[in-house]
């Protein structure tokens, strides 16, 4: 009876509690800076894409709402010839951001996408990239990655061991 | 001798009055929607309803709205006439009572001598609804609603008049308007402090509210009585509901708290100020108590509150008669 009593006056004090409720459309809640929400293709510190079409994202996604077709520029790097994804399908498990190798898919914590028209949920690559490098500001793939493209051959990556030479008989 | 329908109180203009009372008790009623999310969200520590008009009060307007333009569906399966008639007697049963309220002096329909027994027939005739309810919506969960609310109001209903003994007794009238004035050097809060608590437990669980909602209990029914009704049929209980607890405050604010009764503001300012306290105490019940078992309800009934009853009954007499 007594627990009863108390009860009701704790419950009562709570009118002189502060409202945890945020007024979202005129007060802004915070974002965790890792929070997943819209996605985006970052680019590396010198201004090119960082995505190498590789299709990794488009097989981690499990709502299958990613999609690209890979081809290569003149200086033989692989990059996507369209990049597709569909917001209406995309549930954010940020599984794309895990599997990419290049650090180019990226979640931000922008939320605020909603549409009248759900055909322009569908963002293309020219939607999605962004002018920075996101998350990651020194990575640049090709500079670090020991794949071949032009004007940089097999060693001359940074911190890259020049290739061995598997025929040579010296250790 | 004829008895004695009309008293003094009585209103000199009983249209007026009806119109005037129906009016105030219904969009009373209507507005206590919001009040009670308010006021929920205020103690849970969030907003509630604040964005359709002025802190959200046009929100009962646009729930008013929705529910007229609701399907009324009407099940197959059900007993169609007692399942419409079932909503109505609710209502009406509890805007009968109100005719007998003395909001102030002046105000109030009829000042009948036994108001206090009109009041509880009307009330427990109220019951008849939820069991009617239940019962013809055939459906499980509908029936064990009703079959709980017809087993909470007999153990409630007895201790609940009995309650009420100890005020007629220190009056000498049965007639509300009486009790009020009999009321003007001490409140019967003080010397019926037990009998208070007694009719307010009873009364919350007349007005089936919170922790005392076993016919509705939605953790467990569904609805309970009201699963099967959508539409303005479920509206009417709603109503219903918030009337009950209208009804159930202005009660308790006359019997104990000296009804209009007040100094330098306007009579019916004081009663409406009573009235509401004890509106918001029942929301604050709903806000803080969990809903009780039922084999503990009425026990709880049956084994404490009604020799308690008693037992307030027997001492207050026993005063009465040496006091005289």
């Amino acid at each position: 009876m007594w627990s009863l009593i108390k009860t009701i006056w704790n419950v009562f004090l709570h009118s002189f509690h502060k409202r945890v409720t945020i007024q979202y459309p005129e007060e802004k809640p915070y974002m965790a800076p890792r929070s997943r929400a819209r996605i985006i293709l970052s680019r590396d510190p010198d201004g090119g894409e960082r995505c190498v079409a590789c299709y990794l994202c488009a097989i981690a996604c499990p709502v299958d709402c990613i999609a690209l077709q890979a081809t290569e520029d003149k200086d033989e790097r692989r990059y996507p010839e369209f990049f597709r994804i569909n917001f209406s399908r995309c549930i954010f498990c940020g599984y794309c951001e895990e599997a990419c190798p290049t650090y180019a898919i990226q979640l931000t914590p922008d939320f605020e996408m909603a549409e009248y028209n759900r055909q322009n949920l569908v963002y293309e690559k020219e939607d999605l990239l962004i002018d920075g490098p996101g998350k990651y500001p020194g990575y640049n793939y090709w500079r670090v990655a020991g794949a071949r493209i032009a004007g940089k051959d097999k060693g001359e990556a940074e911190n890259e061991a020049p290739p061995v030479d598997l025929r040579g008989l010296m250790p | 001798m004829v008895p004695d329908f009309e008293g003094a109180m009585t209103s000199p203009y009983p249209i007026a009055a009806i119109a005037g009372i129906l009016i105030m008790v219904l969009s009373l009623a209507a507005l206590l929607i919001w009040v009670e999310r308010r006021l929920l969200a205020l103690w849970q520590d969030r907003y509630g309803p604040n964005r359709v008009g002025p802190f959200g009060l046009l929100q009962v307007v646009a729930d008013m709205i929705k529910i007229f333009a609701k399907e009324d569906w009407l099940p197959p399966f059900a007993d169609k006439a007692v399942f419409i008639i079932a909503p109505a007697i609710i209502m009406v049963t509890v805007l009968l009572s109100f005719a007998v309220v003395p909001f102030s002096p002046g105000i109030i329909v009829v000042d009948l001598n036994i108001a206090l027994l009109f009041f509880l027939g009307m009330s427990s005739l109220g019951v008849y609804s939820i069991v009617l309810a239940g019962w013809a919506s055939d459906s499980k969960y509908s029936l064990l609603g009703g079959l709980r609310a017809a087993a909470q109001m007999i153990s409630y209903e007895v201790f609940m008049s009995l309650s009420l003994m100890g005020v007629v007794l220190l009056a000498g009238s049965f007639r509300l308007s009486a009790i009020v004035e009999a009321q003007k050097r001490l409140w019967f809060i003080v010397p019926q402090f037990l009998g208070f608590v007694l009719f307010l437990i009873a009364g919350v669980a007349e007005a089936r509210r919170s922790p005392f909602d076993l016919p509705e209990a939605e953790a467990e029914l569904v609805a309970g009585f009201h699963s099967e009704y959508s539409g303005m049929k479920f509206g009417m209980f709603f109503v219903g509901e918030y009337l009950g607890v209208i009804l159930i405050s202005s009660m308790i604010t006359v019997l104990f708290f000296g009804g209009w009764l007040g100094p330098w503001l306007p009579p019916i300012v004081w009663f409406l100020i009573k009235m509401f306290a004890f509106i918001c105490f029942f929301i604050l019940l709903r806000a803080s108590l969990p809903r009780l078992r039922f084999d503990q309800l009425m026990s709880w009934g049956w084994k404490v509150m009604l020799p308690l009853a008693l037992l307030n009954l027997i001492v207050t007499g026993a005063v009465v008669v040496a006091w005289r």
